[in-house]
């Protein structure tokens, strides 16, 4: 048989880098039907299916493939929420570039691109929002069951969601005035509009998950009372505290925090001060330092709230960027500037304590580290760069409020949440934690995961199937 | 939830006492602790404190005063109205314990978030001294309340009532003219003032002195880190390690450089706000 697949993906529209650079809409536009069918018929439907094993949450992609193909698109999306709650989000946000689309067949033929699972994704998710109404799975019989979940992100909306369709009476706490976590505080507007956020939230809600939102577990609602009141708890609270380098000037007027800077823009809208009340200052030279996911988004979004020169400072090179490569693309088409083996060391302020610029040491790369990246060592020059706002996106670490007032709680040695990777079962009966607050931070999917695993688990548990704790 | 402002009045030129319903908050609360309001879905997030709870109601009270455009919106607010967000008890709990002898010098609004902190170390069985500052008689809030725990010394800008001075002069008074040791003081009110009265406290060789600190804050949970602050040497969240901190040991003209950093942006909010709804002399 003579196959003949179009080496390069179905192109997807995008708004032109010198007018989106200048907005918050969003960046890629999604495909027609057309562009849909067209992107399936690349798929070879291997009865192997390598790309389910690519997925977190093993969404059974040929399948849902092939009825796109046939212009089925309620039964790819009906397919795809067997596994996957947030469809319309992962896949806008899922690096598949690591995961499905790694392990895609026609990847590997030399000289062409695997099929854009994630656009396909996409495109049923829109598509079904587009239809009006949204389907619902089949919900169990109730089981007479509660289990609290802790915090509204990935990890969490999933693990509730599974729960909700297993029968259990669930009840999410989240800290925040909305759901969503990272997906509404630290995905930017033109990556994943928050419009597609409530509609996932929605359907979540629909499916019998209750969401009560700024309840503060370990404050507003103390763990005890909790350990009483539910059957099981999911804790999926994230990785949320941010870190600073901790060079002199941190403290300056002007440094900033990506979490900050980006739940200053996304979750409260500053961008659109002073109908919304939340101010950002945003420089005129902005230097964002680190080179992962959230350095993009934050480079990005100063660009859109009106920076005149970003640059992306990171201490090692493009190589070993922890970026996806798409959003570096992005970043680069838009004009954000790179500034490699760059280490800050210092942040210079005026008379007035203001930012107004960054000392770095130049490095260069010596031998790998523990991550298998070639390690940046100091080469003994410095160098300065001009900047009136520093963003520091250099990673998080441990949320503190609920592990503050959970002592029993055991944590590995990173502060994260010691938890059994398969269950999520933690050292607390009938507790359960998973995504960035057992993994420490990684990416939306995973979390999903996570959650997804740890809902299965959780009914194993509820269900008098299998108990870790041995009691 | 929204959360009903059940009693409303004003307390001077600008200064309003509001009792709204909260009854996780009134549950869970303990003297130290600050919360987070949210007007309107267009709102900022203002951190606030708890000036009393009460339990059976569940209701707390908070005084605000209206110096920016949310704070004005709020004052602006009437009984029966709804905020859309409330969200605590948050930050640290007060170290309440028996010291002995305790000073307590409030600041105008500052002076309601030590109201709670005073009842505790009162509860606690600590003899306890209250040094109420405000501009003029007006501003000198919760003087009756202060008085059930102990004595209370009144100092006003303008000499209008008390003592002619600044609560340091308060604090000079009560430890060399009446000759009192204290074993811990807390110092509540606008950050200047807590400074001055740091300086003070450790002058006059009080042993240590807890201030509460209110810098700007996004979500007051610890993710954001705008509320940092540098104590001791280290940067601390003053959300999640605080509110309060060793007085002596704060850097307070960082802090208040920090606290400057939106003013311009606050100015343009407020002058916009103001245009929009006109005389707001009756506040």
């Amino acid at each position: 048989m003579a196959l003949k697949i179009p080496p390069k993906k179905t192109p997807m529209k995008e708004q032109p880098p010198e007018e989106r650079r200048k907005n918050f809409f969003e960046v890629a536009l999604g495909y027609t039907p057309e562009e849909a069918i067209a992107e399936a018929q690349r798929c070879l439907t291997c009865p192997t299916k390598p790309c389910v094993k690519g997925c977190p949450v093993h969404i059974d992609i040929p399948t849902f493939i092939k009825h796109i193909k046939q212009g089925d698109f309620q039964g790819a999306i009906d397919t795809i929420k067997l596994y996957n709650n947030l469809p319309a989000a992962c896949g806008r946000v899922c690096p598949q570039e690591n995961q499905c689309e790694s392990q895609c067949v026609v990847g590997r033929i030399p000289g062409s691109e695997p099929v854009a699972i994630g656009r396909l994704e996409r495109f049923v998710a829109d598509w079904e929002a587009e239809q009006g109404e949204v389907k619902l799975p089949e919900i169990k019989e109730k089981k007479g069951k509660k289990v609290a979940v802790v915090g509204a992100g990935p990890s969490g909306l999933t693990a509730a969601a599974d729960l909700a369709k297993l029968g259990y009476d669930v009840t999410v706490f989240e800290a925040f005035h909305k759901p969503g976590g990272v997906l509404v505080y630290g995905i930017p507007e033109f990556r994943l509009p928050k419009k597609i956020v409530e509609r996932e939230v929605e359907y979540i809600k629909k499916l019998g998950v209750k969401i009560v939102t700024n309840a503060v577990v370990g404050k507003t609602i103390p763990v005890d009372e909790l350990l009483n009141e539910y059957d099981a708890v999911f804790i999926g609270v994230g990785a949320g505290a941010p870190k600073f380098i901790g060079v002199p000037g941190t403290n300056l007027n002007g440094v900033y925090s990506a979490s900050e800077f980006l739940t200053r823009v996304n979750l409260m809208k500053a961008y659109l001060f002073p109908e919304y009340d939340t101010p950002v200052t945003v420089g005129k030279k902005v230097a964002v330092i680190g080179a992962g996911n959230t350095a993009m988004d934050a480079a990005r979004t100063a660009l859109r709230a009106g920076a005149e020169k970003v640059m992306i400072v990171y201490r090692r090179t493009e190589k070993e960027m922890p970026a996806r490569l798409e959003e570096y693309h992005h970043a680069v088409e838009e004009g954000v500037e790179f500034h490699w083996l760059r280490q800050p060391i210092e942040y210079v302020g005026d008379e007035n304590g203001n930012v107004i610029g960054v000392k770095c040491a130049v490095m260069k790369l010596g031998k790998p580290d523990d991550s298998g990246r070639r390690r940046p060592v100091p080469t003994g020059e410095e160098d300065f760069l001009e900047a009136d706002m520093v963003i520091e996106a250099v990673g998080q670490q441990a949320q503190r409020i609920l592990l503050d007032e959970f002592p029993q709680l055991e944590r590995n040695k990173w502060g994260y949440i010691e938890a059994d990777l398969e269950t999520g079962a933690t050292s607390v009966k009938g507790v359960f934690a998973g995504g960035d607050i057992v993994t420490g931070a990684a990416t939306v999917i995973e979390a999903m995961g996570a959650g997804k695993k740890a809902a299965k688990a959780i009914d194993r548990y509820l269900s008098g199937e299998w108990n870790p704790w041995n009691d | 939830m929204a959360h009903k402002i059940v009693r409303k009045r004003k307390l001077a030129h600008l200064v309003h006492e509001f009792v709204i319903e909260a009854p996780l908050i009134a549950e869970h609360a303990k003297p130290g602790h600050f919360i987070v309001v949210r007007i309107h879905e267009k709102g900022e997030r203002i951190p606030l404190t708890i000036a009393d709870t009460y339990k059976d109601d569940g209701t707390f009270k908070m005084i605000v005063r209206a110096v920016g455009k949310s704070t004005y919106e709020l004052c602006m607010m009437k009984e029966e109205d709804e905020l859309l967000d409330v969200v605590g008890p948050l930050g640290k709990p007060s170290e309440i314990e028996n010291y002995g002898r305790v000073l307590l010098i409030g600041g105008g609004v500052g002076i309601a978030t030590l109201h709670p902190i005073a009842k505790a170390l009162y509860e606690a069985g600590n003899e306890i001294y209250s040094i109420l500052g405000g501009r003029s008689k007006e501003y000198v809030i919760m003087e009756e309340d202060f008085k059930k725990y102990g004595e209370v010394l009144v100092t006003t800008d303008d000499g209008s009532y008390g003592m002619k001075g600044l609560v340091t002069d308060g604090m000079e008074h009560l430890v060399k003219e009446k000759s009192l040791n204290f074993d811990v003081a807390w110092a509540v009110g606008p950050t200047v003032m807590m400074k001055f009265a740091a300086f003070k406290g450790k002058e006059l060789g009080i042993p240590k002195m807890w201030v509460s600190l209110n810098p700007i804050m996004v979500d007051g949970t610890g993710m954001c880190g705008a509320c940092r602050v540098t104590v001791g040497g280290e940067i601390k969240f003053a959300c999640v390690d605080g509110p309060e901190f060793d007085g002596y040991q704060v850097e307070w003209d960082e802090i208040i450089r920090r606290m400057n950093q939106y003013k311009e942006r606050e100015k343009i909010a407020l002058e916009r706000f103001l245009e929009k709804v006109g005389d707001v002399s009756w506040l």
